[in-house]
């Protein structure tokens, strides 16, 4: 893999997300928005908030992604500088990875911000390794399966609306499982419990990296 | 374009076969003891939710020998899958509902079983969402394909991460949890009843599938005549 084409990809979009400040502020906002209305529209007391926290972080942290897929292609798309990565000569999948990893960063950053001030406005420790390890690998997954697809709805013709509709029931999977895994971490249940969210959460990372480094290709083909 | 005479054959051994269905479903099979009449739906619903899983592998399959072939012929054998499926997942979901107000009293529990269903009748509706909303026909047949590989393997992943929950769906074939409420033990009638409407659901699902491929090579055609009269004038 051509490590070097990959890294000045990532910088590009780094770069250009510095200079514009489109993605990461709004996805701050959004979520920040969403965990605000969740108190609310729940009615969240504090024996309330300590069973569904798990459930409302994921819930803001897919929202606010999927906000931010939304833009992934849109720099390309707009400009039509697509055409040009793709006259580039390196492989497809660069581009994906490339496009993978500014996406995660991207929402890393806004969960850096999101996570303490969730553990305080929901008086709720989120802060132990291993929950934040499955709160990681649960991100990696979405954002891949959110690359993909963004990458697929790139050429449709209502983009923003069709992304969440394609995107939301593929994931479902992953939400059951790293709810479920969060929730028996954080109420301190041993390994033995914690273990079958835990694998199936990195048994969908694997899988759908494969399956977008099979089919990317086919995506990007005009 | 004339639909070809085994297609004809085949819809009319398809109708056939569910009026034996029927028969079979309302006299031939026993009265269940605790249950009652309401027990019969369940032959059907066994039947479509067998066939609503080929359907969608039709489309998976169809959709890889597109990306292999660039054929078109393999992309409307993709959506002639995923239309079918819908139906019959939505019969599926619809007749386990019925089943379900008596046997379980309620309409709709948030059952692994019944969560995995809706959730690929969901994942389907998508990809058909997909397709209306791309205009190149071989771009839409290459995203759709794309999308219904990742949309079929996404169901045995939605069935693994449910099985942390225990089910209460029961399960009639092989030996099934203790704690399913509504099984029942099946008596030779009821087995043959339920084999002869996996069986000739075949039938109507081959039917289906085929004259919707039809449809679309039909669809397909008539969009080339008018190109080809817009070039003209």
């Amino acid at each position: 893999m051509n490590l070097r084409a990959l890294f000045a990809l990532v910088r590009k979009d780094l770069l250009h997300e510095y200079r514009s400040r489109e993605i990461v502020i709004a996805m701050l906002v959004f979520a920040f928005l969403v965990m605000v209305i969740f108190n609310f529209a729940l009615e969240l007391n504090k024996t309330i908030r300590e069973t569904v926290a798990v459930g409302v972080l994921w819930v803001t942290f897919v929202f606010a992604a999927t906000l931010g897929l939304n833009r992934v292609f849109a720099a390309e798309s707009d400009q039509t500088s697509l055409d040009g990565l793709l006259l580039a000569p390196i492989d497809r999948t660069i581009i994906f990875a490339a496009k993978f990893i500014s996406t995660l960063i991207f929402v890393v950053l806004v969960q850096l911000i999101i996570v303490p001030l969730f553990s305080m406005f929901y008086s709720i420790n989120l802060f132990d390794p291993l929950f934040l390890l499955t709160l990681f690998l649960g991100t990696v997954g979405y954002v891949i399966v959110g690359t993909l697809i963004a990458a697929l709805a790139l050429k449709s013709r209502s983009r923003e609306i069709l992304l969440p509709i394609l995107l939301l029931p593929v994931s479902i999977p992953l939400m059951l499982a790293v709810v479920k895994a969060g929730k028996n971490i954080l109420e301190g249940a041993e390994w033995a419990l914690v273990r079958p969210g835990f694998s199936f959460v990195v048994a969908f990372d694997v899988i759908f990296i494969a399956v977008a480094i099979m089919t990317f290709d086919y995506l990007l083909e005009d | 374009m004339k639909a070809p005479k085994s297609l004809t054959y085949l819809t009319y051994a398809a109708i056939i076969g569910f009026l034996v269905t029927l028969y079979m479903m309302f006299f031939y099979a026993p009265r269940e003891v605790l249950m009652g009449e309401v027990q019969r739906i369940f032959y059907q619903h066994v039947a479509f939710g067998w066939w609503f899983s080929v359907a969608f592998a039709v489309t998976l399959l169809a959709g890889i020998m597109y990306l292999i072939t660039r054929d078109l012929k393999w992309d409307r054998w993709a959506v002639a899958g995923a239309e079918v499926g819908i139906i019959f997942t939505l019969l599926n979901i619809a007749s386990g509902s019925i089943w379900g107000k008596p046997a379980w009293n309620t309409w709709w529990t948030w059952d692994p079983r019944l969560t995995t269903a809706t959730i690929t009748l969901l994942l389907y509706i998508a990809y058909l969402m997909l397709r209306q909303s791309i205009e190149s026909p071989t771009t839409r047949a290459r995203f759709a394909a794309v999308y219904g590989i990742v949309s079929f393997i996404s169901v045995p992943l939605t069935i693994f991460a449910i099985r942390i929950w225990r089910t209460i769906h029961p399960v009639v074939i092989g030996s099934g949890d203790p704690t399913a409420e509504g099984s029942f033990n099946m008596t030779q009638p009821m087995l043959i009843t339920m084999l002869a409407h996996m069986a000739l659901f075949g039938l109507i699902f081959a039917a289906l599938l085929w004259h919707r491929y039809q449809l679309e090579t039909e669809a397909a055609e008539v969009a080339d005549l008018k190109t080809q009269l817009l070039l003209q004038s």
